[in-house]
């Protein structure tokens, strides 16, 4: 079946001419042992594992578990590192301060929520709020110091103390849980066979509505700034800074404007993101490191600036900690770090990166 | 204040003397400071020597690995702390603690070697990998490293013993001087950051050192006129890590203690506090900064609850006063002081508005 595949689009790639036609024409051996992956993959996933199997490899509600909250964990990662790389590569601005943003979106998300009640009005609570900080920032503090990128950095750390310490004052040391509204509780049927009957009948995989929704929304919101940076004027002009900022000051392009939006937008996405780390787990005091250092882990992987690159990264890191913790709960943090070890060994730019 | 008047006084007849006295005039400071710390244990209390001056030296070693990097090499590693804290564990587990379980019982001679061995690889590896990239990335890298090795010691319990780590680790035994007890303890603290602060000071002059900071200004211009970059960008991360793993051992043994906050990622981000507080300029700015924060740590708690604030916020204090410095002299206290030696000596001359 995978040598048919292999074959028509060998045949179809040579009269088009087509990339993927090229390359399978090049490396048929490659291609054919993706094909194989990716069936058996396909197959891991739909299919009921036999018993044998899953004595070897553990049950199978556990591996589909792990596969969607990484999916999902990996919408969260997103939101996080795509405004941590937009700044990135637009701004050289390395953000330490970007997992203050995620906790403080998270609480006045929170505040909010407790205050009016609805959790979708929380969301735009939290992106003001995080948005106007990230304004300020970019105000009052880095364009005073443009083209000094460590100084910046330095700063960002600076302020990641400050802000942590007085988080702590304001909303204490003690984890909170923002409730899920009432019309994205319970779970949602799926149609994944986890497991067999004994009767034979098939047993569907359950999973929480909210996390669909939400990694659903994650999902938008890429494909949204994709298309905004590739089809509207203003993507143009971003596009363009992350090449050459200063050619497109000297076009005469307003660049600190685009700065302050760019900073605006990337902190918002933090804060919403808080929300939703506060739905999914909790927001407390040490998050924003673990965020900070899970954007920088996804950028790093991903490729730096790129925001296809911080979904692929966010992907694989969400993967890769939800796995983790499945089959080898005592490393499981530490299996991420290695993908970004093996990353920037074989290819220092990061996957998507450009050099 | 003395001191710089006797540097500036003096300068005149030292151009006339012989070298002798010109270096002597040139140093005076460094070696009056020198001479105060050694005689120091006759006038101080062992909290003195121990929680203050000692520790300021440890961490200003761990520092000055830091400082060596960014300021001569342009390469902010955040890794440094955790190669001192690899060496930490390593002399932890080769050598003796209270846990038999894991610890290994090797006499001092080969666990010092060893745990410095194991910490500068480490170091060096780690350098190779963010060497590979430029600037602004490497603090990412490093960032990211420092808190793999952190997450690991938090997760590991065959090794590292955990979220609990090790106490009771102490200093040998060895040419009949317990090295435990506070003064013999503060020699040796005094005598390998004296040597450390002299061989960075030498490797800078050097043409090692000369090459390295030409990489930092200028990679492209080095690379073309036959200097291997990525191989003294290397060399530097290995010369740095021996510095921070003999400060690992000895903040170990200064503790008697090791955990994995020792390494944390608040640790990692207070020790580049250190070093810019005090400037990355010089190397005796690690040291300055290193003095700050632990006076800063020591006594800023009940300084505040004096004050009537709560005393809770020290790590506001701390991030306010590292915002102020980076902000208003990003070469730390060391430019303060040089702009202030700088505004004395020409309004002494005259010359100033």
């Amino acid at each position: 079946m995978a040598t048919a595949l292999g074959d028509e689009g060998t045949a179809r790639g040579a009269r088009r001419g087509d990339a993927l036609g090229r390359w399978i024409n090049h490396h048929p051996l490659a291609a054919l042992s993706l094909a194989v992956i990716v069936i058996f993959c396909l197959w891991l996933i739909l299919a009921p594992w036999p018993q044998g199997f899953e004595d070897w490899f553990g049950r199978k509600r556990l591996f589909i578990n792990a596969l969607f909250n990484g999916i999902t964990l990996g919408g969260l990662y997103f939101l996080v590192a795509a405004g941590f790389t937009l700044i990135f590569g637009l701004m050289r601005n390395v953000n330490l301060a970007h997992g203050s943003l995620y906790l403080f979106g998270g609480y006045m998300g929170y505040e909010a929520g407790v205050w009016t009640g609805s959790w979708l009005l929380s969301f735009v609570v939290a992106f003001l709020c995080c948005a106007i900080v990230g304004a300020a920032m970019q105000i009052l503090i880095f364009r005073r110091m443009e083209g000094q990128d460590l100084r910046q950095t330095l700063v960002t750390l600076g302020l990641s103390i400050v802000f942590a310490d007085l988080m702590v004052w304001v909303w204490g040391g003690n984890a909170i849980q923002i409730d899920t509204p009432d019309y994205l509780t319970g779970p949602v049927p799926t149609p994944i066979v986890v497991a067999l009957k004994p009767s034979g009948d098939a047993i569907f995989l359950q999973y929480p509505r909210v996390r669909l929704v939400i990694f659903a929304a994650a999902v938008l919101i890429g494909i949204g700034m994709w298309l905004a940076l590739h089809r509207t004027r203003i993507g143009m002009m971003i596009r363009a800074g992350v090449d050459d900022r200063d050619m497109l000051s000297v076009l005469g392009y307003r660049v600190q404007l685009l700065f302050v939006l760019v900073f605006a937008f990337g902190a918002g996405l933090a804060g919403m993101a808080g929300i939703v780390g506060g739905t999914f787990q909790s927001i407390s005091l040490g998050e924003d490191s673990h965020f900070l250092l899970a954007s920088l882990v996804v950028v790093i992987v991903g490729g730096m600036g790129s925001i296809p690159g911080a979904a692929l990264g966010a992907l694989i890191i969400g993967l890769s900690e939800q796995f983790g913790l499945v089959y080898f709960q005592n490393y499981a943090t530490v299996a991420t770090f290695v993908i970004m070890v093996v990353v920037l060994a074989l290819r220092p730019q990061g996957l998507l990166g450009r050099r | 204040m003395a001191l710089s008047d006797t540097g500036t006084a003096r300068r005149p007849i030292g151009l006339e003397g012989d070298a002798f006295s010109r270096w002597l005039s040139q140093h005076s400071p460094t070696l009056l400071l020198g001479l105060l710390l050694v005689l120091l244990p006759a006038a101080a209390t062992d909290f003195v020597l121990d929680q203050i001056v000692g520790w300021t030296l440890v961490l200003g070693m761990i520092a000055l690995s830091l400082m060596f990097l960014a300021g001569y090499g342009g390469m902010v590693s955040l890794v440094q702390m955790t190669v001192a804290g690899l060496a930490g564990y390593s002399i932890t587990v080769l050598g003796a603690s209270s846990l038999p379980s894991i610890s290994l019982f090797w006499p001092w001679w080969v666990a010092a070697p060893l745990a410095i061995l194991i910490a500068v690889a480490f170091g060096t590896l780690a350098g190779a990998l963010s060497a590979r990239t430029e600037g602004i990335y490497t603090i990412m890298i490093t960032l990211a490293l420092a808190s793999a090795f952190f997450y690991l010691t938090l997760q590991n319990w065959s090794i590292f013993n955990g979220f609990n780590g090790f106490t009771s680790v102490p200093a040998p035994i060895f040419l009949g001087v317990n090295w435990k007890s506070p003064v013999p303890l503060y020699y040796l603290i005094l005598f390998c950051a004296g040597l450390s602060y002299v061989a960075v000071l030498y490797v800078s002059r050097a043409p090692f050192g000369i090459a390295l900071q030409g990489a930092r200004d200028n990679p492209r211009r080095m690379e073309a006129i036959g200097f291997n970059v990525m191989a003294h960008r290397i060399a530097a991360y290995a010369f740095a890590a021996v510095i921070a793993a003999v400060g690992g051992i000895l903040l170990v043994w200064l503790n008697n203690q090791i955990s994995p906050g020792t390494a944390g990622i608040q640790a990692t981000i207070d020790l580049l506090v250190i070093a810019v507080v005090g400037g990355l300029g010089h190397p005796i700015g690690a040291f300055i900064g290193a003095f700050i924060y632990v006076i800063l740590r020591t006594f800023a708690l009940d300084a505040l609850v004096a004050v009537g604030l709560d005393g809770r916020r020290f790590q506001t204090i701390i991030g306010l006063g590292f915002l102020v410095i980076v902000l208003f002299s990003p070469d730390g206290v060391i430019g303060l002081w040089r702009r202030w030696l700088a505004r004395a000596a020409s309004s002494r001359r005259g010359i100033g508005r």
